[in-house]
């Protein structure tokens, strides 16, 4: 099973890091891209006087081309969608058979964790993409984010399978880590479009420097940036409770409810640093921009939380397990 | 005063509160990367050993005592001082529009984000008024019917009072979490304890009593509740790996109730009346008995401390009062004993016997190290029990006699003046912490309401409709009116214009029926 579970890791990896290829393939050949859109806007508007000048667009007369392009680019992205299906049930079945293997929750340690996270937002992307298939230009994003986030999982804190040592046997194992792995996930996913917004109104702006580059096909500016907002919207509730449920778990296991551990504190801090983000959101006068810096330095804190204080820090929550 | 008036609106401003925020998470950050005192003092004291030009000076800036640090608790009491000048205004406002009715329907319902145009009704405008409103009830609405001059009838309706209830709810749950975390540290204590197994080691409730404790400003040391507290056996089960799986303790308990035996376990504390005793660490504690030049047999059982997983542990036995002659009862203070050892639960098959295997005694030996001299322990400077003084060693006072010598359970070793060592075999310790916490379920029952606040306030959708209704001709059942409606989300709601659409078709369908 431990063995099966390897290999499935394997698999997800792939089927990103194909689903990735696909989204790109869509990305640079797609309806929406720079090429397909010069080439379809009507002549009236490349030669309108005053406006400013149009971008350095080769001018495709006839548009059937175009449109066999557009419809192989659209079969990408859906190719894309399928893989990524493949890829998150690769990913279930990795982490059901880590489960069965280990006979426990899967997500005792540190690569276990990670593991549960990318999972829980990548099926959270496919449930989005399921309601509004508009933000598909998204995914070669999310794709990347899982490539990255499971390639440095298997590779940097693979650990083989033990069981539960005494601190951790209880059944707040479940409800606190399962809290923390789910809105970590939703935080995860909505970092996204937070990042992506930045990079789209930059680019709406008039930036084309890299990474504005990128803006060029992803959905609307405020349209992402609503987005952003459900998801930490969602995942923050998940997240106040799990630190919550940990600190009725840590009152029975080591006698106080908050003892500033470095977990705790940095737990405190991203959870800080997101009520400034959903108080920013909800304030007017606070540009929008401004609110989902807050949020993209959430999600760095969550970052921090995960890798630097198990990595770097010792504490209480030494579960890691990684030398 | 328009000074004060002007900071206290500064104070309150989101944007104050927004930096307070910052600021916040910010002075966190050292407290995560810097040792505290409170989180272990031994850290603390190494890093100030290691940094000596840097330590002091974050001492004295409270850089191992972050969350107790004036500027921490500036920080955190302008933040609740500028919710408290947000809140309540809020509060008032809120109690206010729960009182009020919603307001009556705008001129031009079309400009509103939502607008259905006028359709027919069966009914007089007040029949028929009095009917949307009455459907709008139904669905939880707050509705009020308003007789305009020009002989229409309007509907205001609004929904979604929640979501600023929840905001409320929200933030005063803060300051009760405040509020319990205060009253925990004015009227709370704790004492943390090393228990050896055994009737001569059992422990009773008091200050006295703890190796390390802490007490509220608020609380009276004598007011501890008496109990005692005896180890009678402790159990750790271990994988194969050598990684534990379970620990319990069991204990003999006097003092709270009838004396009972009671049992314990990481998770699992033993709580008694408010007062909980944790099970936090445990160790080996070998028993060794010195018998001196005169005859006199001392037994003392002496903690050992873990260094690694699999329980090697490194302790000291020191017999001050060896070799005092009982006739005279003279002291010769160059001939105190003390003994420094190395315990392995389950010593290598093969030599070097350093570590130990296994956490469990599949085949337990002390290695002792024999030191005669001058313990130095009359010098008045305290000293650890789990380490001879180097400074004794390295001033010579102290010598080394012979080789150290491992030892299995029962071994004796005769030692060159002919006085013997005997290893009798171990008991169990564990570290105990007892704790009284009396803001523990304020702080539980104010995490609960600001849960649920904060679900009500981020799902809540504030969101208002109106209808107009106006006389229009007649119908075969008497009078016909026709209905336009309009409707306003207060917040950002994507779904307003399906739940809108809804409400007016109820309303036709309620009107043509």
């Amino acid at each position: 099973m431990a063995a099966l579970s390897d290999q499935l890791l394997v698999v997800a990896i792939l089927s990103y890091l194909a689903a990735m290829v696909c989204h790109a393939t869509e990305y640079a050949f797609g309806t929406r891209s720079h090429v397909g859109r010069a080439a379809t806007r009507p002549a009236r508007e490349l030669v309108a006087v005053g406006a400013p000048a149009p971008d350095l667009a080769p001018d495709i007369p006839p548009a059937s081309p175009t449109r066999s392009r557009n419809g192989r680019a659209a079969l990408a992205g859906r190719a894309a969608v399928a893989v990524t299906v493949i890829a998150v049930l690769a990913h279930l079945g990795c982490l059901v058979a880590r489960g069965v293997a280990a006979d426990r929750a899967p997500w005792g340690n540190m690569y276990e964790f990670v593991l549960a996270v990318t999972f829980v937002g990548a099926v959270g992307w496919l449930g989005l993409l399921a309601r509004r298939p508009a933000i598909r230009h998204l995914g070669l994003f999310v794709a990347l984010a899982m490539v990255l986030l499971l390639g440095v999982d298997g590779m940097v804190l693979y650990t083989p399978i033990v069981p539960l040592v005494p601190a951790l046997n209880s059944f707040w194992f479940v409800i606190h880590v399962s809290a923390a792995v789910l809105a970590s996930g939703v935080f995860l996913l909505g970092f996204v479009p937070a990042a992506m917004f930045l990079i789209r109104s930059g680019y709406d702006r008039g930036k084309r420097g890299f990474p504005y580059s990128l803006g060029r096909r992803v959905p609307a500016a405020d349209a992402l940036e609503r987005l952003a907002f459900r998801l930490h919207a969602f995942a923050f509730p998940i997240w106040t409770f799990g630190v919550s449920a940990g600190a009725i778990w840590a009152e029975a296991a080591w006698g106080r409810y908050w003892g500033w551990d470095p977990k705790e504190t940095w737990a405190f801090i991203s959870w800080v640093v997101y009520a400034g983000y959903l108080h920013a959101r909800a304030t007017p006068s606070v540009r929008r921009s401004t609110a989902t810096w807050i949020a993209v330095i959430g999600f760095l804190t969550m970052l921090m939380n995960l890798f630097g204080v198990n990595l770097f820090f010792e504490g209480l929550h030494s579960y890691a397990g990684v030398d | 005063m328009s000074l004060l008036r002007n900071s206290w609106r500064q104070l309150t401003s989101m944007r104050t509160a927004l930096i307070l925020l910052f600021l916040l998470a910010i002075a966190a950050i050292p407290g995560s990367v810097l040792p505290q005192k409170d989180v272990s003092i031994e850290d603390v004291r190494a890093y100030l050993r290691a940094h000596p030009d840097l330590g002091p000076w974050l001492d004295r800036l409270w850089g191992f005592e972050v969350f107790a640090s004036p500027w921490f608790a500036a920080i955190y009491l302008l933040l609740f001082t500028s919710l408290v000048g947000c809140v309540v205004p809020r509060l008032r406002d809120h109690v206010r529009a729960l009182r009020a009715v919603p307001p009556d329907a705008p001129r031009r319902l079309e400009r509103l984000p939502q607008h259905a145009d006028g359709a027919a009704h069966d009914g007089d405008p007040a029949v028929v008024a009095a009917a949307l409103r009455g459907g709008l009830r139904r669905r939880r609405w707050r509705a009020v019917v308003r007789e305009q001059s020009d002989g229409t009838w309007t509907v205001s309706a609004e929904k979604g009072y929640l979501k600023e209830t929840g905001n409320l709810l929200f933030h005063s749950a803060l300051l009760a979490v405040l509020l319990g975390v205060g009253v925990g540290s004015w009227f709370g204590w704790h004492g943390n304890r090393l228990v050896v197994a055994g009737p001569d080691t059992a422990f009773c409730n008091t200050l006295q009593q703890y190796d390390e404790y802490g007490l509220g400003p608020r609380v009276d040391s004598a007011g501890l509740p008496p109990f005692c507290l005896e180890l009678t056996d402790f159990r750790a089960t271990y994988l194969d790996t050598g990684q534990p799986s379970s620990f319990r303790a069991a204990a003999r308990l006097d003092g709270v109730g009838p004396a009972r035996t009671v049992e314990f376990s990481v998770n699992d504390p033993l709580r008694l009346n408010g007062t909980n005793v944790y099970l936090l660490g445990h160790g080996y504690a070998p028993v060794i008995r010195y018998t001196d030049r005169y005859g006199q047999a001392q037994t003392t059982v002496a903690p050992f401390l873990a260094t690694d997983g699999m329980l090697t542990s490194e302790g000291a036995a020191k017999f001050p009062d060896a070799n005092v002659d009982p006739r005279s009862g003279v002291r010769d203070s160059r001939a105190q004993m003390g003994f420094e050892g190395l315990y392995l639960p389950t010593v290598p098959d093969s030599p070097p016997y350093v570590r130990s295997v296994f956490p469990a005694e599949r085949s337990p030996a002390l290695l002792l190290w024999a030191y005669r001299g001058d313990l130095g322990e009359n010098a008045g400077i305290p000293s650890s029990v789990f380490r001879l003084d180097r400074r004794q060693v390295d001033a010579g006072r102290l010598t080394q006699v012979g080789e150290p010598k491992l030892m299995r359970p029962g071994e004796k070793w005769t030692l060159d003046d002919g006085t013997t060592v005997e290893f009798l075999g171990t008991r169990q310790w564990v570290t105990v912490s007892v704790r009284h916490d009396p803001g523990t379920f304020v702080v539980l029952g104010g995490v609960g309401v600001l849960i649920v606040g904060l679900l009500l306030s981020l799902s809540g959708k504030r969101r208002r409709v109106w209808f107009r209704v106006t006389p229009h001709g007649e119908s075969p059942t008497g009078g016909s009116s026709l209905v336009e409606a309009g409707g306003l989300p207060r917040t950002e709601y994507p779904g307003f214009a399906e739940e809108f659409a809804r409400v007016v078709g109820d309303a036709r369908a309620g009107g043509t029926n």
